[in-house]
This record gives structure tokens, C-alpha cells and sequence, in this order.
């Protein structure tokens, strides 16, 4: 096993870069910012969930002639928002698929008039019947996108699944099913557009991924680069749901900002927010698998489908992660996945930390223990007699060429929290209590970066620069949402070029400034991006050290004076390097098969929760994570990441449940949408056991999405062990815990007086 | 923000009786905001249909907490940190204490009203299953007068109650003779903290010579508005605890209450867990009523 380098900066839990400004309300958010002349925007959207649009009228009472409105005629380029596909439109012309679908855009120099003039726009619609479940969609009877409802499908396969049955000593089945999950940063969508005919368009706003919304604003305007600018603000909070989202708000602004010849700021307030952007695609998976006498596994059948909404937006790849995350960190000779994502008339599904993983792992984890159960066998053994170690092969045939500890991490999660000990209590207190308690466990890999070829065709470049005044800065289009991307990068580049952590800073996060280092997704930022910046501070070096007389080793005001030698003799001093794969790194896009992932985080997690039998809630009273991530950059924000990734994965179990009626969301209201709260979430203990990997900045792997993974499928496993009731579906809420208890009883009569 | 403060008049007198007097010049055209913090956030919804506010905050005549040697005066503008911080209701009326500690969040609490929370009448308002399990008395007030009432005749209806037009809720009275009694209160909430009540359940009962003696139970979300068990509190009256009584009591309760299903929880779960914290208050009270 390797040995984390001896590092000054790279591993301390420096001051966040941005944590002063935000502790002190410096931070700059969209909504703070005004530009002159500004006016303001807000969207029609549609009321119905599928139809043909027969006419749009606009209110007498109001006075239009104070309000630019855009339609999809005033779109210059294409009517479309660039992503994988080219299906959804940025303004629906003559036909709606979803609820909310944007229809057209107001601008007035008065926010507070634009609420009447929505609610003035009247349209009237043609209905066509909807489809809003996997279910409906794959019946096929109501076609509702492309010939035959179907986003995307996936087969990986794996040896030979049918003949395995055949010799099985168990057979086990299940069926696991997941709801959508809001992302509730904190920051609503916003954005502010301006427009002019010589300098293009340019956007400020609330995003992850600057290039995205850049390649969509040349789409709709059909402008050359040079025209096009897309500046990050400060954002708050992110977790996928401004991936994707934000090049819609921002195609918006920059229509009606054309159109009135004015800055226009779209700032959207928690209800639209709700209501009409993305969430986490819900998913039933359904699992067959075989097993020997011993319950090693032989072969595993899955059959797994997301709903993804009424546009494509990005389920074709949360489908891929899903898939290439089914089966688990387990070694299994013969694997069949089949997976599929349908077209509804819900709200496109979107980016949500994990990306299909959460679902995937709730499915397979939560089977794990179903079937322990049928083998009587502890769950704990089950798994640990069917871990992948080193030399291993996954369900892709990916060969595990680094170290697997697999068995380190269980030994270590069931030592710190008592496991063993605390289950043979809780059976003997749970019979004289009205409160049930139980642990339960999950184990889990993520992928780490884009799956398959997809960093060799993103192709980022990144990199550092010395400004005049003597200023090491971070060139990327990586974003810092909250999760530290702006103090892990400069910490890499500060520890590459041996200087101090504040001379480094991010430049601005700006389309006309950086490079495109790719989307901050993927939990790609530590290991892809940091690498890269990690390599260019060495080329750096390495150019100073050839041309600017800079030693072979050096001190911080050695580096500056050669860097301002440098800068007297050629200019400019920046230093840029593009993605290398790893190699002996084969993906076969098409049969599924071999290296998904440069690298895999792993974990194992443990929840204890009591379930109380007088109201039929769960709570998760204490919760252990151990994790190997590679190298930790951070100890503090790798801890928080874990904590808030819990935090999120208690929330996806045990709260947050998105009530959908007719394609519409019910509950979009933080009051009745219900989040764990600081008194729901438990202690959270958070363990990292560390091997660097060499690909990785400093050697790290991801570690963003990670701790979402593993709660659900821990919490309701702990359950089970509680209560002796496997439930399979989440978001378990009390109502549910009291139809499973209670559903066997004789029912209770009332007696009128 | 969907509110705009353009489309509201908010006016301050300062004082009770300039607050009366403008009540009864224009009846029914003023709506009385308090702490705020329920007004605002249907404002900030866009939806406050209430165009001309008067406000009752900072005025001292309604923000009090009177103790007398048999009861307590608590002004309706008095807020749920004032009554979390009174010595004399922690010691003797624990349930109103604890029910405003579940108010909101810390910051609602600092600007959330008793009264306030009466008036707006929530099937589900956290203060009101204490209120009626202490047999609380609420007085209204207006140019021509102040008249009392019993708090459990209050509410009359979905969000409806008996305040006329020019009408203030002026003192809510809560009587000094609840120390030998069993208190029990009990609030499911959809989570721990920054909850609305799926279902929430307060008691009193007094238990002599092996007898239930005295027993009111308050109940909120299982009916339109927060309610008095009449029916259950007769089926157990006069009984002595036994495993019959309880059964009895789940289905006295099961046929008087009638919650809804809404966008927070079933009408099911609230009858099964309305009557489960009915059959734990009444182990609680058996169990403390055995011991010496």
C-alpha cells in the first residue's frame, strides 16, 4: 500500500478561500447584484401536464405595452436546450409535455408586477392524455417521446447468467423502488443577462457548469464564442440541480434582455423553484440472484428503470451510473443488467449527487439483507464473503489494479460502533419497549469522474498562471458551490509550486478568462482537475527552472523572483495541460464492458435507528461512515462532505417525499416539503482510511457523492433488524412504517355513543 | 417574494384602545397582525388577502403574564419565548412551556403570539391540545366590552371562531390547580424540530381511590379545529385503569375524532396514532397513580 506524501499545505484543513467573505455577508450572490437599467423577468409556464397550446390571450386589465414578452419566435438560433440530446425546447412552441413547461417570458422594470401579468397570460390548451409513471410509460399504450417512450437502455453482461441459475442453491427476488429527491440548495435559480450587438450575450448566475450554459446560449442565439460569456457568481449550494438547469434560466434572461434592450435579472423563489426545476429521477429495480450453499454469490439478474421525466436532459448517463453501480462492490461471476430510462410528463429528472448510484445501491443493499435473511445468515457475513478485493473483476469485467480494503473498512465501521454488541442489546430491550432498535449496514463503491471514455472526450484543459503583481492563480471552469473547490485547487497548486496557500487564488469563474476544465460534477474535481492542476504547477516549474535560472529547490521569493524574471524576458507566464487517460484503459461503449471508472471511492456505513411504535416513526439516533477516498486534500470539508452527504441520504429515507398530483408538485413549499433538520440528524462518525492514488490530484478519488449512496438502504436495513419488517421502498415515512405494521392486525372498530 | 407592501396598508397605533377604536370604526376591514409569523408568510406566498393591517406589537397592555393566587393572565400578544421563560407556568403548567418550545424555530418563537396562534385557529396550532387539557378561559375585548368564554367554545369552525368584527382576543386565563394532576402532551410532528402536527394529543387527569376523577384531553389535526375529546372524556370518567377501559377508550376515540387525508399524512395514521397516545397517557397515569 502506498504512503500518503509528506505535504506542507495539501492535507491540512486550511481557511476556506471563500469562507471570510461568506462569514461576513462579502459574498457576492446573484440576487445582490444590479446592473443599471436592470428590469426584471418571470416565466408563463404550463398548466397542464400534456397538450397542444390552441391560444394565448392576453388580459385587458393589464397594460402590455410596459412588458417585453418573449415567445420561441424571438429564439435567433436554435429552439433548444444544448445537453445530450437536442429534444427539450427552451420555450415551448404550440405543444406542451410537463407541468411548468416554460411558454413564454415577461420583462418589466417593476418585479412586483410581473405576478399579475403571469397570472394574466391565458392560455388554452387542447388536452392530450398524460403518462406519469415507469409503469404507464412502459406499456406503451400512450406514446409520449420519440416512437416508443424510451430515453435510453443499457445491457452489461457478464459470463453466463442463465446456466448459473440452473446449479443455484438459493434463489432470491426482490423489487426496490425510490422517490425523487428535491436538492434544496439554499440559493434558488437565478440569473442576470445583458445583451448588445457587439459584445453578445453575457450571463452572471448561480451554476456548476459554466461551459454548459455557454454552449446552450450559443445554440439559442446562434453566436460565435466570442460571443458568448458565462460568469459563475457566488452560488449557493449546488448538488446537481445547477448542472443542467441553470442554461435553461439563462437562455431566458438573455432572450428577454435582447428583446428590451435591458440587463434582465431571473431570480426564481423557492415555490417556482419546487415546482418546475429538476429533482433525482425515481427508479424500481428488480433483482434476481443465485447463490451457492456457502452464499457466495453466482449470478445476479437486474432489471432497473428510472423515470425520466419529459425530456431526455440527462438521463442517459444517470441511467449509465446507475447501471455500472447495480450489482455492488461484490465479485460475481455472471451478471445481467438490463436498465432503461422512460419518458413521462413529469418535470424532467435531473443531476442529483450520486446520478443513479443512490438508487442503484439503495436496491442492491437493501437485497444484500433480504437475502442474508433467507440464507439466515448475518448480513455482515454475507457481504463480507462476497466482497471484490484486488485482482478482483466488476460486473464490466474492470480489472481492481489498485489496493481494495473492503474488509478493512467493515472491520473497522463494525469496531467504531459497537456493532455486534449494540444489536445483541437492542434484542433484548426491544421486547419490553415500545421503542424498537436496530443497526443495519451498506457497503458501496462510486465511480470516480465521468464513466468510461467520457474524461477522454471532455478533453479538459486546465492550469495556473503568475499575474503581474506577483499572483499565483487557478485556471479552471471549476465551480465552488460550497463543497471547497476553491480551497482544495489552490491548495494543490500551492503545494506543487512550493509557495505559501495565500498566493494562490481561483481566477474568476468566467468563460472569457478559463479554460474549460470540464463540468464540476462527477465528484471529478478532486482526482480529474486537481491532477491537472497539480501537473501544470510541476510544468511550471520546470519552465521556470529552464528559462528564469530557478533552482532545484526554492523558496517562495526565489519562485516570485523567477517568475518576474520570466515575465520580463516573455510575457505572459502560464502554464496549461489537457486530460491524459490513465494507461491500459479500455471502454467498449458498447457491450458495456471494461474500465468504467479511472478509480472507485469505497465504503462501508452503519446506522443505528429506533423505530417508536406509537407514532410509526424512524429516527437515525447515531451514524458511523468509514471511507477510502485516496488521498484526504482537506480534512475538515472531506468530513463535511461526508456529513452533508448523510445528512441528504437521512433525508432521501426517512423525510423527503415529493407528492406528485397529476404531474404536478403538491408539496413545493418548504413547509410541507420536509427536510431533516439539524435536531433529526444524528452523530455523525465520520472515518477515512487513506491510499493515494497516482492519477489523482495529490492522489485523490472522489468523494462529493459518495456518502449519499449508502444511508437509505443502511437506515432501512437497520430497521429491518429493529422490527423484523423489510421495507423496500423510500422515502419511508411514518405513514408507511404504520400501513407495513399494522396492515396484519385486526382492524380496531369504533364504537358510536 | 410574492407580496407587495405597495398593495397593503399597515398602520401602528401603539396603544389598546386606539387599536379598539379603530376595530370599531371600520368592523371587519382591519386584520390585527402580531408577531407576524403567520401573516408573512402567506404574504410572502402572495397569498395575504388583508389589505389594511393594524399591528398589536410593542403595545404592553397585551403583552403580559399576570400570576394571581388562582390563575394566570397571559396577554394575547404575550410571545411563545415570554411563556417558555415564566418560572411560574414551567413549574405548573409544563404542557403550555413545552408546547412553546415547539413552535417554530427559536426565531418564531421570539415574535409568535398565544394569541396569535388562537386566532389564526390551525386545526393543527401547537399551543391549543395544552390550552384545552388545562381548561383554559379566553376574554375578548372591544369598545363595548370584555366578555369570557371557555377556550374549548372558541373555535366554531374550519379557521372560524366567536370574535365578532371589532373584536380583540384580549387575556388568555389558565387556572392555578393543575399540580396534583397527571399531565401529558404529546406532538407528531413530520420531524423533530420546524414541525406542523400531523397529530397532537394534551391531557390532564386527576385519579382517586383508584378512579379516573377529572380528565381533559385536547386534541389537534383530528377535527377542523383544535378540539376537546368530549366523547372519550366520558367513556373514561369514573372508570378505574384496567387493559377494558383502555380498549374502550381507543374506541370512544376511533368515533369521535375525524382528521383528513392531506398533503402531511393520512386520516388512518391519525386515528391509530391519535389513539395510541391515548392508551400511552393512560399506561403513564395508571403506572403513576399505583406508585405510593
Amino acid at each position: 500500500m502506498e504512503k500518503c506524501l509528506t505535504t506542507r499545505i495539501v492535507g491540512a484543513s486550511v481557511p476556506r478561500k471563500e469562507g471570510a467573505d461568506k462569514l461576513l455577508g462579502r459574498a457576492c450572490y446573484v440576487d445582490d447584484m444590479e446592473r443599471e437599467g436592470m428590469w426584471f423577468g418571470a416565466t408563463v409556464r404550463s398548466a397542464i401536464p400534456r397538450g397542444i397550446i390552441r391560444s394565448i390571450a392576453f388580459d385587458r386589465h393589464i397594460d402590455w405595452s410596459e412588458f417585453t414578452v418573449v415567445t420561441a419566435r424571438d429564439i435567433p438560433g436554435e429552439n433548444h436546450i444544448h445537453l445530450i440530446m437536442t429534444d427539450q425546447p427552451c420555450l415551448a412552441d404550440g405543444k406542451v409535455n410537463h407541468c411548468e413547461e416554460p411558454i413564454l417570458l415577461l420583462a418589466h422594470p417593476d418585479k412586483h408586477k410581473l405576478r399579475k401579468a403571469v397570472a394574466a397570460v391565458h392560455i388554452e390548451y387542447e388536452l392530450l392524455p398524460p403518462v406519469f409513471s415507469i409503469e404507464e410509460s412502459e406499456r406503451q399504450d400512450v406514446i409520449v417521446w420519440g416512437a416508443d417512450n424510451l430515453l435510453k437502455s443499457y445491457l452489461l453482461e457478464k459470463g453466463d447468467v442463465d446456466s448459473a441459475f440452473s446449479r443455484a442453491a438459493h434463489l432470491v427476488e426482490g423489487e426496490y423502488r425510490t422517490g425523487p429527491q428535491e436538492h434544496l440548495y439554499i440559493e434558488n435559480q437565478g440569473i442576470i443577462a445583458e445583451y448588445s450587438a457587439e459584445r453578445g450575450v453575457t450571463v452572471w448566475g448561480s451554476l456548476q457548469c459554466p461551459y454548459y450554459v455557454f454552449k446552450s446560449l450559443r445554440a439559442v442565439f446562434d453566436l460565435p464564442e466570442e460571443k458568448v460569456r458565462v460568469i459563475q457568481t457566488e452560488t449557493g449550494g449546488a448538488f446537481g440541480g445547477k448542472e443542467d438547469f441553470p442554461s435553461n434560466v439563462a437562455c431566458h434572461a438573455a432572450l428577454l434582455a435582447m428583446k428590451c434592450g435591458h440587463p434582465v435579472k431571473v431570480v426564481y423563489d423557492r415555490i417556482e423553484d419546487l415546482a418546475a426545476t429538476t429533482k433525482r429521477h425515481p427508479s424500481r429495480t428488480r433483482h434476481r440472484t443465485a447463490l451457492d450453499k456457502e452464499g457466495k454469490l453466482l449470478a445476479m439478474e437486474i432489471d432497473l428503470a428510472t423515470d425520466g421525466g419529459a425530456y431526455a436532459t440527462l438521463s442517459s448517463t444517470v441511467l449509465s451510473r446507475a447501471t455500472l453501480h447495480a450489482s455492488g462492490p461484490y465479485l460475481c461471476p455472471n451478471v445481467r443488467i438490463r436498465s432503461r430510462s422512460w419518458a413521462t410528463n413529469n418535470v424532467p429528472y435531473g443531476a442529483f449527487r450520486g446520478f443513479g448510484a443512490p438508487q442503484a445501491v439503495f436496491a442492491m443493499e437493501r437485497h444484500m439483507d433480504e437475502i442474508a435473511a433467507v440464507l439466515n445468515m448475518d448480513p455482515v457475513e454475507l457481504r463480507r464473503r462476497n466482497f471484490l478485493h484486488e485482482g478482483d473483476t466488476n460486473a464490466t469485467e474492470q480489472l481492481m489494479r489498485e489496493p481494495v480494503i473492503l474488509d478493512q473498512l467493515l472491520d473497522r465501521a463494525l469496531t467504531e460502533s459497537d456493532y455486534s454488541a449494540r444489536r445483541r442489546r437492542f434484542a433484548q430491550e426491544n421486547s419490553g419497549s415500545t421503542i424498537k432498535r436496530g443497526m443495519g449496514i451498506s457497503a458501496f463503491y462510486h465511480g470516480s469522474g465521468f464513466t468510461g471514455a467520457g474524461e477522454v472526450y471532455l478533453n479538459s484543459l486546465a492550469g495556473v498562471d503568475v499575474t503581474h503583481d506577483g499572483h499565483v492563480r487557478v485556471l479552471v471552469s471549476n465551480t465552488e458551490f460550497g463543497q471547497g473547490t476553491n480551497t482544495i485547487l489552490t491548495q494543490i497548486a500551492a503545494e506543487a509550486l512550493g509557495i505559501e496557500y495565500s498566493d494562490a487564488a481561483m481566477a474568476a469563474p468566467d468563460t472569457g478568462t478559463v479554460p474549460n476544465s470540464g463540468p464540476t460534477v462527477a465528484s471529478r474535481t478532486g482526482m480529474v482537475v486537481g491532477r491537472l492542476i497539480e501537473r501544470a504547477g510541476l510544468q511550471l516549474l520546470a519552465l521556470l527552472r529552464e528559462h528564469a535560472g530557478l533552482g532545484a529547490s526554492h523558496t517562495r521569493d526565489e519562485f516570485f523572483a523567477a517568475c518576474a524574471r520570466y515575465r520580463a524576458a516573455h510575457g505572459e507566464l502560464v502554464s496549461l495541460c489537457r486530460y491524459e487517460a490513465p494507461p491500459d484503459v479500455h471502454w467498449d461503449d458498447e457491450k458495456y464492458h471494461g474500465e468504467a471508472y479511472g478509480a472507485y471511492a469505497w465504503a462501508v456505513q452503519v446506522a443505528q435507528v429506533a423505530v417508536d411504535t406509537v407514532t410509526y416513526s424512524a429516527e437515525v439516533e447515531e451514524f458511523w461512515t468509514v471511507q477510502e477516498v485516496g488521498r484526504v486534500l482537506h480534512p475538515i470539508l472531506a468530513a463535511g462532505q461526508i456529513e452533508g452527504g448523510v445528512a441528504q441520504g437521512i433525508g432521501y429515507a426517512l423525510y423527503e417525499k415529493v407528492v406528485m398530483q397529476d404531474g404536478r408538485m403538491a408539496n413545493n413549499q418548504m413547509t410541507n416539503y420536509i427536510m431533516p433538520t439539524a435536531e433529526d440528524v444524528p452523530p455523525i462518525h465520520v472515518y477515512f482510511e487513506q491510499i493515494p492514488f497516482r492519477y489523482g490530484g495529490f492522489g485523490a478519488k472522489g468523494i462529493g457523492e459518495l456518502p449519499h449512496d449508502g444511508p437509505a438502504p443502511a437506515i432501512l436495513n437497520a430497521i429491518r433488524d429493529a422490527i423484523g419488517i423489510g421495507f423496500n421502498s423510500i422515502p419511508l415515512l411514518p405513514e408507511d412504517l404504520y400501513a407495513g405494521l399494522v396492515s396484519n392486525q385486526p382492524a380496531e372498530e369504533p364504537v358510536l355513543p | 417574494m410574492r407580496g407587495n407592501a405597495q398593495e397593503h396598508d399597515l398602520v401602528a397605533p401603539g396603544n389598546l384602545g386606539a387599536v379598539l377604536d379603530l376595530l370599531a370604526a371600520e368592523p371587519g376591514q382591519w386584520t390585527p397582525i402580531a408577531g407576524g409569523t403567520e401573516l408573512m408568510v402567506a404574504f410572502a406566498a402572495g397569498k395575504l388577502n388583508a389589505s389594511k393591517l393594524v399591528s398589536l406589537w410593542g403595545i404592553p397592555d397585551l403583552r403580559f403574564i399576570a400570576v394571581t393566587g388562582d390563575s394566570i393572565a397571559v396577554g394575547a400578544a404575550a410571545t411563545f419565548l415570554d411563556l417558555r421563560r415564566h418560572s411560574v407556568i414551567a413549574a405548573e403548567l409544563p404542557l403550555l412551556a413545552k408546547a412553546a418550545s415547539w413552535i417554530g424555530s427559536v426565531a418564531n418563537q421570539s415574535r409568535a403570539t398565544l394569541g396569535g396562534n388562537l386566532v389564526n385557529g390551525s386545526p393543527a396550532a401547537d399551543s391549543s391540545p395544552a390550552l384545552l387539557a388545562y381548561d383554559a378561559e379566553i376574554e375578548m375585548i372591544s369598545v363595548r366590552g370584555a366578555r369570557r368564554i371557555p377556550y374549548c367554545e372558541f373555535h366554531t369552525g374550519y379557521k372560524r371562531n366567536r370574535l365578532a368584527p371589532d373584536e380583540l382576543l384580549y387575556t388568555i386565563y389558565l387556572p392555578r390547580r393543575f399540580k396534583r394532576h397527571t399531565h401529558y402532551l404529546r406532538k407528531v410532528g413530520t420531524r423533530r424540530a420546524m414541525a406542523i402536527a400531523k397529530v397532537a394529543l394534551g391531557a390532564t387527569a386527576l385519579v382517586a381511590n383508584g378512579l379516573i376523577h377529572e380528565i381533559r384531553l385536547g386534541a389537534a389535526s383530528l377535527a377542523p379545529f383544535p378540539a376537546r375529546l368530549m366523547a372519550t372524556e366520558a367513556a373514561l370518567l369514573g372508570q378505574a385503569i384496567a387493559p377494558e377501559t383502555i380498549r374502550a377508550a381507543r374506541r370512544a376515540l376511533l368515533a369521535e375524532v375525524q382528521p383528513i387525508d392531506d398533503i402531511r399524512s393520512t386520516a388512518g395514521y391519525r386515528r391509530r396514532v391519535a389513539a395510541n397516545l391515548l392508551e400511552e397517557f393512560l399506561l403513564e397515569l395508571s403506572a403513576k397513580a399505583k406508585r405510593p
